[in-house]
């Protein structure tokens, strides 16, 4: 099964808390779940389909709680693994906010 | 801490068991020296953690918790058990020094054991020690799920169509034997190192392929089979970086992996390479093996077989369409295959490859020495091969004898049922 899981709230990195990071990314890359993982540019562009027309603007949008900051695309075995990798990155991460939804597609 | 129920707290110790059993088990293994005990050792601490879990909620360290209390499980064994007592004397001097103070009072080197110092090396050791020659393929199958994929019994068993009792006798069996024949905890040392390193990549690539074309029962895929041979294989491609076929074989599987879909019909049919509908390729994976692919080439040695087969594999990835298909290249390779692993199935596989980039005429004449081997009397695929190329040189006649001699063969009701529309197809007989 595979995860994608984001972060829309989150303190700012600081240099310890990258290299923690560093090591959770590598340890779940030697465990085989972790398929991969980003940050999202901020800014943005949004793309409005109405109608037939398409409307693109480019941010950045100041009202947008929702931003995806990161993600992690994880290959794991249950819904539960995928809460305990998040669990990881949040005790590394500290105060912030995310979600964990299934993929569905090829698989 | 959020309270949890019991359902809960016991499938999230599931889900930590699995991400951590295999580090543990590797860990303790390295202390007390016996795979079976570590196992056992680790065992006690899960259910500790069952027991503890919904009251207290997951530690902040989960790894770490299960580690330590296996470690008081240890002490109070060695103090109970004469079976460890017994080991500790068998030990050497020194050993004995090191592994008692290990368990005791080696603070250090326990810390180190949690906090992942040298975890890597002992994960290793506990993939060459659970792939031991000395075992069954069988026995090391079916061992290296429960130790490093964090397997029950019970999930091995299903996934290998058999009873749990049967599963579990072979592990424990398994274990007896590494007790028995004193097998050391280690990577192996350089003169045999390379043919158990071939040894650990059978045991991967057999429980991938057992999950891909699944031999036995209904289903022709067993997927969650294939992902656990990926989990280990990407797993021993972290842990053994500077092996150019670790690198190869996780390419493999990575781009085998990426068709799964595409390979079963609405019916649960095969859907032959060349016909799939290449938009179903997973192109992530795809990208995966490409990069596998890439680490093993740059360690710049001679290629090994599995790196020949994933290169075989890329060529189809990279083509866009079946008519894209670089079959010259894949032919080279095939001649290469061949030379490593001089098998008949290689032999088929090069005939089929030629008689797309030069004809079926000489695809065909290919397969003429084949049908003389004895180990290809029974192989469907041959039969298959050569009533496909007979057809597409329309030599209907011989073609349609061709598929019926296959249907007769082939194993897989849904297989005969196509090979035997395949010879109907070729025209009435007579």
């Amino acid at each position: 099964m595979r995860f994608l899981m984001t972060t829309t709230a989150a303190d700012p990195p600081d240099e310890k808390m990258m290299a923690e990071m560093d090591r959770l990314v590598g340890e779940m890359t030697q465990k085989g779940v972790l398929l991969a993982a980003g940050g999202l540019d901020q800014v943005g562009t949004r793309v409005v389909s109405s109608g037939g027309k398409i409307t693109v603007t480019d941010g950045p949008f100041t009202e947008a709680k929702e931003t995806i900051l990161s993600f992690a695309l994880v290959e794991v075995r249950s819904k539960e693994e995928a809460i305990e990798l998040s669990r990881r990155f949040w005790q590394i991460a500290g105060s912030g906010e995310g979600q964990i939804r299934q993929v569905y597609g090829p698989e | 801490m959020r309270l949890m129920t019991v359902p809960e707290a016991h499938r999230a110790i599931d889900a930590v068991w699995r991400l951590e059993s295999a580090r543990i088990i590797a860990g303790l293994a390295r202390l007390v020296n016996d795979v079976g005990l570590a196992e056992e050792l680790a065992q006690d601490a899960q259910v500790a953690a069952l027991r503890q879990w919904p009251e207290s909620g997951i530690p902040p360290n989960p790894g770490a918790w299960l580690m330590a209390t296996a470690r008081h499980q240890a002490i109070d064994r060695i103090r109970r058990n004469e079976r460890l007592a017994r080991k500790v004397e068998q030990l050497g001097h020194q050993a004995r020094q090191q592994q008692q103070s290990a368990i005791f009072g080696g603070q250090p080197e326990l810390d180190a054991v949690i906090e992942g110092e040298g975890v890597a090396d002992d994960l290793l050791r506990l993939m060459f020690i659970a792939c031991h020659p000395v075992l069954s393929t069988e026995a090391r199958a079916a061992l290296t799920l429960k130790l490093l994929g964090g397997l029950t019994t019970g999930e091995i068993a299903r996934a290998f169509l058999t009873s749990e009792a049967a599963i579990a006798q072979r592990i424990v069996r398994a274990k007896r034997t590494l007790a028995g024949q004193q097998i050391p905890f280690e990577v192996p040392p350089e003169p045999e190192r390379a043919a158990r390193l071939a040894s650990v990549l059978e045991v991967i690539y057999l429980i991938f392929n057992e999950g891909y074309t699944a031999t036995a029962g209904d289903d022709w895929i067993r997927p969650e089979l294939c992902y656990e041979a990926l989990r280990l294989g990407r797993m021993l491609a972290e842990l053994s970086p500077g092996e150019p076929e670790v690198h190869g074989l996780a390419a493999l599987m990575e781009l085998q992996a990426s068709r799964m879909r595409a390979r079963l019909g609405p019916a649960g049919e095969p859907i032959p390479l060349l016909e799939q509908n290449r938009g179903a390729w997973d192109q992530l994976l795809i990208r995966r093996g490409f990069a596998a692919l890439l680490r093993a080439e740059r360690l710049g040695r001679p290629p090994g077989p599995y790196m020949v087969q994933a290169a075989i594999a890329a060529c189809h990835a990279r083509a866009r369409s079946a008519g894209d298909t670089d079959w010259e290249r894949i032919v080279a390779l095939y001649e290469l295959l061949a030379a490593l692993t001089p098998t008949p199935v290689v032999e088929l596989n090069r005939a089929v490859a030629v008689a797309m980039a030069f004809g079926p005429e000489r695809g065909l004449e290919l397969t003429d020495p084949l049908t003389a081997r004895p180990e290809m009397r029974g192989y469907h695929l041959l039969p298959t091969v050569r009533g496909d190329l007979l057809a597409r040189l329309g030599r209907h006649e011989e073609a349609r004898t061709e598929f019926e001699r296959a249907a007769s063969l082939a194993r897989n009701a849904r297989e005969r049922a196509i090979l035997l529309g395949r010879a109907a197809a070729c025209g009435p007989g007579g």
